[in-house]
């Protein structure tokens, strides 16, 4: 049994087909890179999945759990974690108490609680940022925090919403790194969504899948799907 | 630290001495009365403050603990004490009704809901007269402490004070204060991390409003006399708020300076300002609005620090 499963999932927002029919599967362990130009339908995927939105049709199944109709913080508890595409960090508690209060929401006590906070601190490499106020930090550093407080809840699987995006090339490459890392050091499970950085996207990623209008138009390993003819048409046009 | 410790000490002591330093019976009104707003300014923040649900309706739970003690002072031979733990029982009930009702609510509009319902609460004071006396209101007969000593009602008020304030420290450094912060800071953040931000924000409202309920209660056993317009009024509900905020939101020493600040300065005021003191009342709440942001206690910090973070606790 895989340890992720999507299902015909779908999403209409009035006229608009946002997700039509997506199936795919993440198994323990694997990173999955989900590509597609701006509009393609990745990060209402995402809302589908963490519980924001609520699918028109389909099926969302975690660990053999079904999790259509759960609330986000039901999903959050049940081991998904995720980031936001435009970071939501909580802008005046510090780096430490962003992370403090996702570990306290996975954690069963205080002493627990600080000591996922003090691991994922370290993890993240955000230690010499400790007592710095969440909004005052680059967008570089907000996107490592966003990652870091959604860790500090210790799930099986984390959905990344738009990694790379506003990142300048040092920042990316640390990015990459970390969530190789993710899945290397921590064995945790990620879905990327990534708009266009292929390099990235071949760095990261054990399977690719392909959106296009909210469909799936191609599914493989990285270099496969960089060759697929009608992947570069959704890219770059006829 | 060790300044910390000495003053603690010297507040203790100043605290515990208070009522016989200041001897006039005026004197010590005006202490409990800052005492009473010190309790209704905290327990406010740690809904408005902590958990950023911006209420300004409190004014309905201090009503309704007050009604409570001083209907069941008045209609039975209770001991009226009796009523200050059955106002935040009949308090409780009603947050929690209100609470799923506005919570549906985000910003502004929980801000409007909460006005709407302690109106609400006023209005059914004042018209369901065989309970409540209407506009009358209801008089309490003196049994608790004999005479017109004020001594006795400064304890238990500081009591109340101290111990709100003392539940506001602890709840900051818990997970239950990192919970509510995270609600106040964003919402869908807060939810992504696992955490049930109605219920969360429910408790909040819950512990606030049986705080206020409490003193309502309280404040109907050292008036000995309740009616809507005294403590129901949509003024008393913005007074708690600008306690809170003047004093620093979502701050634990913040609402205590906020009760010291305005009430000691509205009292002063009003003895040598005669008619004007309500417009230097609020000239001095537009300088501390335009001087320090985040209130004085963000003002101390920043002037002492440098540091512009907003303090938690």
């Amino acid at each position: 049994m895989p340890l992720f499963e999507v299902k015909d999932l779908t999403k209409r927002f009035g006229g608009l087909v946002a997700v039509e029919s997506l199936t795919f599967q993440v198994e323990e362990g694997e990173t999955v890179s989900i590509i597609g130009p701006n509009g393609a339908g990745k990060t209402t995927v995402f809302n589908l999945v963490a519980g924001f939105h609520q699918p028109t049709r389909g099926e969302v199944v975690f660990r053999g759990q079904n999790l259509i109709g759960k609330k986000p913080h039901q999903i959050a508890l049940a081991g998904i974690g995720r980031t936001f595409q435009l970071v939501k960090p909580l802008r005046g508690l510090t780096v430490f108490e962003n992370i403090l209060v996702g570990a306290f929401a996975g954690a069963t006590s205080d002493a627990e609680a600080r000591e996922i906070a003090e691991d994922i601190l370290a993890f993240t490499s955000l230690d010499s940022l400790r007592d710095a106020v969440a909004d005052k930090l680059p967008i570089g550093l907000r996107k490592r925090l966003e990652l870091a407080r959604s860790l500090a809840t210790r799930p099986k699987l984390i959905l990344l919403d738009e990694v790379m995006s506003g990142l300048n090339p040092s920042e990316s490459k640390e990015a990459v790194e970390l969530i190789k890392r993710l899945r290397d050091d921590r064995g945790i499970s990620a879905v990327a969504g990534v708009e266009h950085v292929m390099q990235v996207v071949m760095s990261i990623s054990d399977r690719v899948i392909v959106l296009n209008h909210g469909r799936k138009i191609a599914e493989g390993r990285p270099e496969e799907v960089a060759k697929n003819r009608e992947v570069i048409t959704a890219y770059l046009g006829e | 630290m060790n300044k910390k410790r000495l003053l603690f000490i010297i507040l203790s002591i100043f605290l515990l001495t208070a009522p016989y330093l200041f001897e006039t019976r005026y004197s010590q009104h005006v202490l409990i009365l800052v005492l009473l707003y010190v309790t209704l300014g905290s327990a406010w923040n740690i809904l408005g403050g902590f958990a950023g649900q911006l209420s300004v309706g409190h004014a309905a739970f201090f009503g309704i603990g007050a009604y409570s003690a001083a209907i069941l002072a008045s209609k039975t031979s209770l001991s009226p004490w009796l009523g200050l733990a059955l106002g935040p029982v009949v308090a409780l009930p009603v947050a929690l009704i209100v609470g799923r009702i506005c919570f549906r609510l985000r910003g502004p509009y929980f801000t409007l809901a909460t006005i709407a319902v302690s109106e609400v609460v006023r209005l059914v004071a004042l018209n369901w007269r065989d309970l409540t006396g209407g506009a009358v209101g209801v008089v309490i007969r003196p049994s608790v402490f004999s005479g017109t000593d004020k001594v006795p009602y400064y304890y238990v008020i500081l009591v109340m004070a101290v111990g709100t304030v003392a539940l506001c420290q602890w709840i900051s450094r818990r997970k239950l204060g990192y919970f509510l912060m995270a609600v106040r800071e964003d919402e869908e953040t807060a939810e992504s991390i696992g955490i049930d931000t109605t219920r969360y924000k429910l408790i909040a409202l819950s512990l606030s409003a049986a705080i206020t309920a409490l003193a309502g209660a309280f404040y109907a056993n050292y008036f000995l006399f309740v009616d809507p317009t005294v403590v129901l009024p949509l003024a008393l509900s913005v007074e708690i708020v600008l306690i809170a905020i003047i004093g620093g939101l979502g701050t634990v020493p913040g609402p205590v300076l906020g009760a010291v600040l305005l009430k000691l300065s509205s009292e002063v005021f009003r003895n040598y300002f005669e008619q004007a003191n309500l417009l230097i009342y609020g000239a001095l709440l537009i300088l501390v609005i335009l001087f320090m942001p985040d209130g004085l206690m963000g003002g101390f910090k920043k002037f002492l620090t440098g540091d512009k973070r907003r303090v938690t606790g």
